[in-house]
């Protein structure tokens, strides 16, 4: 149970409905808590990526990479640990525009940052940061602690293996083969 | 076809495509106009009505286990459907073939809590292989032919089909059939890897005490033949898990007994003395391994199974070896040198004794005292000439059942294992005459599970199913009171039953039946069952207090067994 690491699962499915809950499902059973979720459409036409993160140990994951990849519309599913991936998350923080002109150092944060702003009213400023999930929750804590921070969003993990795994589409050629 | 059919049409016609010939089912609003459809083609599909949708479920699992088709329920939205939850999840579990197949409510409706919608696909989702709902009359064929592609292919499991109304009403221009065979992102069958088979017959040939544990994938395999090759040549001792029996034929000479819980001695302590444990198509259930972390610790574990989910899941496998288990094992045999195994086969002989003496004498051939649910269950068994098809329900029954009931032949076995479902016996019989009609089908049922789908009672008067109910009368939950007179200190707490009285049950649903009381009249009572022409039902009073020994208490080792008084 201590042991657990943060593993990154990668779903590729076909899209239907309903697949969501049939994925999660398989973590619920297991007891293991979703950290972040991130669906898309992939780069194929037709099939979505999940990108999910949860804490586990590797035993374990295995068998829940196995349980989801069953499952009919799954096409593909395997796991990695953070040091086999470059993997992002991106924040958004609304500031009080006013506070945001009486305090200066708040630009040396976005700087120290490199975080961006995205947009500027006169009640609020947008900025945005991506980063790591250690990186968006210090700018978080900065910004909270010098002016406050009128809401924050954090978007689950994108991740691109940098292994050199069998590409999505070469397996669907292989299989478009088989079917003939 | 040029001509425009109707959705529902579309539906019978795509099950007839498939080979259906029986359905189990119940009508209801979101389904009529499949119903009404039915009734066009009532001389090419015999529907059975049942008295309850999980009856539907459990006589189509039935109908499965013994013919190796697809069963197929056919049920109304909302009530009707979520009552076929608990048999779909039986099948899903113990990976029965069935496909289920409900209305909804018209798709303009969905989700807009109209009457008589749930949400079946979501509900069986967690318990089904696949889920899908219908929307489009067009899209029903492409639908069927997956759902039977999926139930029956890998391994075997339930497909939900949800038909909404307006798709069973609308009308298809250009209806064809074509069955599936490809699904991209579902591989049944995995591709058999080599060095797994090279691998695997190296440490059998290497094995001094080589130990094969055979499960119900054998049989969905249609493997039985390979396997018996396979035992023949390797010289392999073999159980059977519960759902494994009659795999291969109990009198064989290597098949040593049944597994798990209630399993055989040898079978079971054997487990952590053997070197190379062979794992056939079985997936190391709790009752089969009891405590995982003193497993078999010592053996090199083999795994033979289609499900990668299964290897690795409850027992480390040293090898792997996916696949096909008619493939895989022939692969192996013919690597593998003759060999036999005398002694080691007969360390399991001598625990044979034990039992025997412990255990078995008393329950098979008492002289005194009430009748023993084992010895009705020999004496079944012995005058149907050890051919008939078990059926039962679940508790003490089942696991004598299972233990006495003695197969000569492959799919002889129809009980609900990894569940435990209770009211899953009657109505599994029905189905299984039906999956079977030239084999006579014996049920043991408890008074408990029996009152459970009792009404399936009526099935069996409407078409005169021809099944033998052997009800093995102890008036309690006798599993459950087992339990708390070994972990619960007699605390017989909500297991006594008042029960009404059977055969005049039996008798209002016009089925012949008899109370058997003792041991004097048990043989002729039998004789009159077997004899009669039809559904007959015997009321056996058996001891009220019997225990199922052998036992492995939840969670403990395979060598703790409790043999009762020895
Ligand atoms: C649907 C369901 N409810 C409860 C149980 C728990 N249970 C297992 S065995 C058993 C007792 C069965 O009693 P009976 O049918 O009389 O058979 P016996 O054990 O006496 O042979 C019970 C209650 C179950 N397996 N299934």
């Amino acid at each position: 149970m201590e042991n657990k690491t943060l593993f990154t699962v990668t779903i590729f499915s076909e899209n239907t409905a309903g697949l969501l809950s049939q994925v999660t499902s398989v973590f619920t059973r297991r007891q293991l808590n979703i950290e972040t979720l991130s669906v898309s459409p992939s780069a194929l036409e037709g099939i979505h990526k999940f990108t999910v993160t949860t804490f586990s140990t590797e035993e374990e994951i295995e068998k829940v990479v196995k349980q989801i990849d069953k499952k009919v519309d799954i096409l593909k599913a395997y796991f990695n640990t953070d040091d086999e991936l470059v993997h992002q998350e991106i924040a958004l923080y609304k500031l009080a525009t006013s506070e945001f002109l009486r305090i200066p150092s708040v630009e040396e944060l976005i700087r120290k940052y490199n975080a961006q702003i995205l947009d500027i009213t006169e009640t609020y400023v947008v900025i945005q940061k991506t980063g790591h999930y250690a990186e968006t929750q210090s700018l978080f804590k900065e910004l909270s602690g010098l002016i406050g921070v009128l809401q924050f969003i954090r978007s689950g993990r994108v991740a691109i293996t940098k292994s050199k795994t069998e590409r999505l589409s070469d397996m669907l050629q292989k299989l478009d083969k088989k079917q003939k | 076809m040029s001509k425009e059919i109707t959705g529902s049409e579309a539906l019978i016609l795509s099950l007839l495509s498939e080979g259906v010939d029986t359905i189990f089912g119940y009508p209801g609003g979101a389904i009529m106009p499949v119903f009404d459809c039915l009734y066009d083609y009532r001389n090419k599909i015999n529907h059975i009505l049942v008295r309850h949708e999980q009856g539907a479920t459990h006589a189509a699992e039935g109908y499965a286990r013994t013919s190796g088709k697809v069963g197929v329920a056919l049920v109304t939205s909302g009530p009707g459907a979520t009552n076929t939850i608990t048999g779909i999840a039986d099948a899903m579990i113990d990976s029965t073939p069935m496909i289920v197949i409900s209305g909804q409510v018209a798709s303009s409706l969905l989700g807009s809590d109209a009457f008589q919608e749930a949400d079946v696909v979501g509900i069986s989702q967690p318990v089904t292989k696949w889920a899908y709902q219908i929307r489009r009359p067009q899209d029903i064929a492409w639908a069927v032919a997956r759902a039977f592609y999926i139930a029956a292919s890998g391994r075997p499991g339930p497909v939900l089909l949800d038909i909404t109304k307006d798709a069973q009403f609308g009308k298809v221009a250009n209806y064809e059939y074509k069955k599936a065979s490809f699904i991209r992102s579902y591989q049944p069958i995995p591709e058999v890897n080599i060095s797994a088979i090279e691998e695997a017959a190296k440490l059998i040939n290497q094995a001094k005490k080589p130990y094969a544990l055979v499960g119900q994938g054998v049989i969905l395999g249609g493997a039985e033949k390979e396997l018996l090759a396979f035992l023949e040549k390797a010289g392999v001792p073999a159980a059977s898990t519960v759902l494994g029996l009659s795999a291969v034929p109990t009198d064989h000479p290597l098949h040593v007994g049944m597994l798990g819980m209630h399993g055989n001695l040898g079978p079971n302590k054997k487990t952590n003395e053997c070197d190379v444990l062979i794992a056939i198509g079985m997936r190391f259930d709790d009752r089969v391994t009891g405590d995982l972390k003193t497993y078999a610790k010592q053996a090199k574990v083999i795994h033979f199974d289609i499900d990668p989910a299964e290897i690795d899941k409850n027992v480390y496998a040293h090898v792997k070896v996916l696949g096909d288990a008619k493939e895989t094992l022939a692969a192996v045999t013919e690597k593998i040198e003759k060999n036999s195994h005398q002694e080691w086969l007969q360390e399991f002989r001598a625990c044979d004794q034990r039992e025997y003496d412990a255990v078995i004498k008393h329950e098979l051939y008492p002289t005194t005292g009430q009748l023993k649910m084992g010895e009705v269950i020999r004496k079944v068994s012995e005058a149907t000439d050890n051919k008939a098809v078990l059926v039962t329900d679940v508790g003490q029954h089942q696991m004598m059942g299972v233990r006495y009931f003695k197969y000569s032949q492959s799919r002889s076995v129809v009980t609900s294992g990894g569940l435990g479902t209770m009211g899953f016996g009657l109505p599994a019989a029905i189905g299984a005459k039906y999956g079977t009609p030239d084999r006579t089908i014996c049920l043991f049922v408890g008074d408990g599970g029996i009152q459970m789908t009792i009404q399936e009672l009526g099935v069996i008067m409407q078409y005169g199913v021809n099944v033998k109910i052997i009800l093995l009368n102890n008036h309690f939950l006798g599993m459950v009171r087992q339990w708390q007179e070994l972990f619960f200190e007699e605390r017989y707490s909500e297991t006594v039953m008042t029960n009404p009285d059977f055969v005049k049950i039996s008798n209002a649903y016009n089925i012949p039946a008899r109370k058997v009381e003792t041991r004097e009249e048990l043989d002729e009572a039998i004789a009159d069952m077997l004899n009669h022409d039809g559904a007959y039902l015997l009321d056996v009073q058996v001891e009220t207090k019997g225990m199922v020994y052998p036992m492995m208490p939840a969670g403990t080792c395979v060598t703790n067994i409790l043999l009762g008084n020895e």
